[in-house]
């Protein structure tokens, strides 16, 4: 009798765990997606439309209170900033995400999951689209906080690269970590791809500073790689200083999530091997 | 040292919580073969096949297809195989062209276009390349996954219903254009059917199974002679009721 080995990422992975990344197969992924945007302006409008809708509320509310407080007029752009940047955080898990979940749809899956397509060509092809979706959704939205507000986004320079860069980075180890979680129990785990990243809203203290938060809350804020990016961000445009040991700090912590969202993934990617989720894509 | 067989499978049991879907079958296909899978619903063959694929991991027992065990070594041998299932389907907000160009790109086809032309060809789809598949009929839609089934000219396919919901003459088309195919390419297909007459033009050789298990293997001519039957479908019955060879020997 043939017994189950025990969990490691090779015995999910199996062959070529170290070889056989394509990059063409990761081209002919994102192709699809490229594919599927062109040809649905609902999709392409719905990128746009959300954050546009956000960072006009918060902005014009910055701009009240700007007028009414002191000290928020000297924190100028802190509000429309958070907002751009938690846009970048749960749009990129977004996107990461509904790529995922276009093929559950499309009840494609079982034909990706049958090719030679391997979990981390995959998980590379909708990192990539993430960053696309994120792009075509992000780039006009600065433009109207220019012309709005006259709060220049790109003004942060190299910060915003070091921001962007770790805020991706957990975009997409919890994308991943959901995508495994729809993949184990079907589209009745679709709803934490649409809600998961709110429970890091609080937490991660987009709006206010650490120290807002009860002190025995702190910790676990502290514990979550874009809590030191939104703290990052006021730094900079409150005290005017970049802290760079706020981004290393952040960097580690990524790498530990987007570690844990790997394993996490190819875990209950052997689970629905075994219970036979990979067949059953609907509910 | 002789050539793998291009599935070999031995003492499968696959258990759904307490619920054994397939319990302990043994078969082994020969190269250039055409097998029929039947059975009931519930009879344990989309298990089996979706076990064959390294879709589904076996409880126990061992799957081999051209001597690679799935699901743990299923990369060395997925660029040849290849598989249709009603329970799947092509992106449909993508056009024919373009899906069979992703697909392409993944099974690692050389020459894509030509390949392409040469699928819209053989299987009446030009005219529809550029059209978006959720756009065509069923029967076209069919013809499109068939397409995306052979278009890594899989040494290995493996069929599930691959007729379901076509009317009488596509479903005949489909059949000529699988048998074709297997013949000159030597293809080894496993067709998994509740369609008597398609398994009857189809197979040389049919596996019955019933609650997980094997009923009873042979060619069509011999489980015809065997059951005193004039159609596979009778066979079916014979076995889906229960009523055996031994207790009509008896009687």
């Amino acid at each position: 009798m043939t017994r189950l080995p025990p969990f490691s990422p090779s015995s999910v992975y199996g062959e070529g765990l170290s070889g056989g990344f394509s990059p063409r197969r990761v081209g002919a992924m994102m192709l699809r997606y490229w594919y599927l945007l062109r040809s649905s302006w609902p999709r392409l409008l719905d990128l746009v439309y959300w954050p546009t809708v956000q960072m006009l509320t918060w902005g014009f509310l910055q701009y009240y209170i700007a007028n009414n407080a002191g000290f928020f007029a000297r924190a100028g752009g802190t509000f429309i900033g958070a907002v751009l940047l938690w846009d970048i955080l749960f749009r990129g898990q977004l996107g990461f995400s509904i790529s995922f979940l276009e093929e559950m749809w499309s009840r494609n899956l079982g034909n990706l999951m049958m090719s030679p397509l391997r979990p981390f060509e995959f998980i590379a092809a909708l990192m990539v689209m993430s960053v696309v979706r994120l792009s075509i959704g992000a780039v006009p939205v600065t433009l109207l906080a220019i012309a709005f507000f006259g709060f220049n986004l790109y003004a942060l320079g190299l910060a915003l690269v070091a921001f962007f860069f770790n805020l991706m980075l957990t975009s997409w180890a919890i994308g991943i970590f959901v995508s495994g979680l729809i993949l184990r129990n079907g589209m009745g785990a679709e709803n934490f791809a649409w809600s998961i990243m709110f429970l890091f809203m609080p937490l991660t203290c987009v709006y206010y500073p650490v120290t807002t938060l009860p002190i025995w809350l702190q910790p676990v804020a502290w514990m979550l790689p874009p809590t030191y990016v939104f703290e990052g961000m006021r730094a900079l445009l409150i005290k005017k200083v970049f802290r760079p040991d706020l981004m290393l700090d952040a960097l580690g912590l990524n790498v530990v999530f987007f570690a844990a969202g790997l394993l996490a993934f190819l875990a209950l990617l052997r689970s629905a091997r075994r219970h036979g989720s990979l067949m059953q894509t609907g509910e | 040292m002789p050539a793998a067989p291009p599935i070999a499978v031995e003492r499968l049991v696959k258990i759904y919580k307490t619920v054994p879907a397939v319990d302990g079958i043994s078969f082994t296909l020969k190269p250039g073969s055409v097998t029929g899978l039947l059975g009931g619903n519930g009879a344990g063959k989309t298990t089996t096949i979706a076990t064959i694929m390294g879709l589904l991991m076996p409880t126990s027992g061992r799957v081999t297809v051209l001597g690679a065990e799935m699901p743990r070594q299923r990369y060395r041998v997925l660029h040849r195989m290849n598989f249709e299932s009603p329970y799947v389907e092509v992106p449909m907000r993508l056009t024919v062209r373009q899906n069979l160009k992703v697909f392409g790109m993944l099974y690692g086809v050389g020459d894509l276009r030509e390949r392409i032309a040469q699928l819209g060809r053989e299987l009446d789809l030009t005219d529809l390349l550029d059209r978006p598949t959720g756009r065509l009929s069923a029967g076209q839609k069919t013809r499109v996954s068939l397409a995306k089934a052979l278009i890594n000219n899989p040494d290995v396919l493996l069929l599930d219903e691959p007729t379901a919901s076509l009317d009488p003459d596509t479903a005949d088309w489909v059949r000529a254009h699988l048998q074709r195919y297997c013949r000159d390419r030597q293809a080894t297909l496993l067709l998994a059917s509740h369609n008597m007459t398609e398994v009857e033009r189809l197979c040389e050789r049919v596996i019955i199974m019933k609650r997980g298990r094997i009923e009873d293997d042979d060619t069509p001519v011999k489980l015809l002679a065997r059951y005193g039957r004039h159609t596979l479908e009778e066979v079916f019955l014979d076995v889906a009721r229960g009523s055996s060879i031994e207790s009509e020997a008896a009687q």
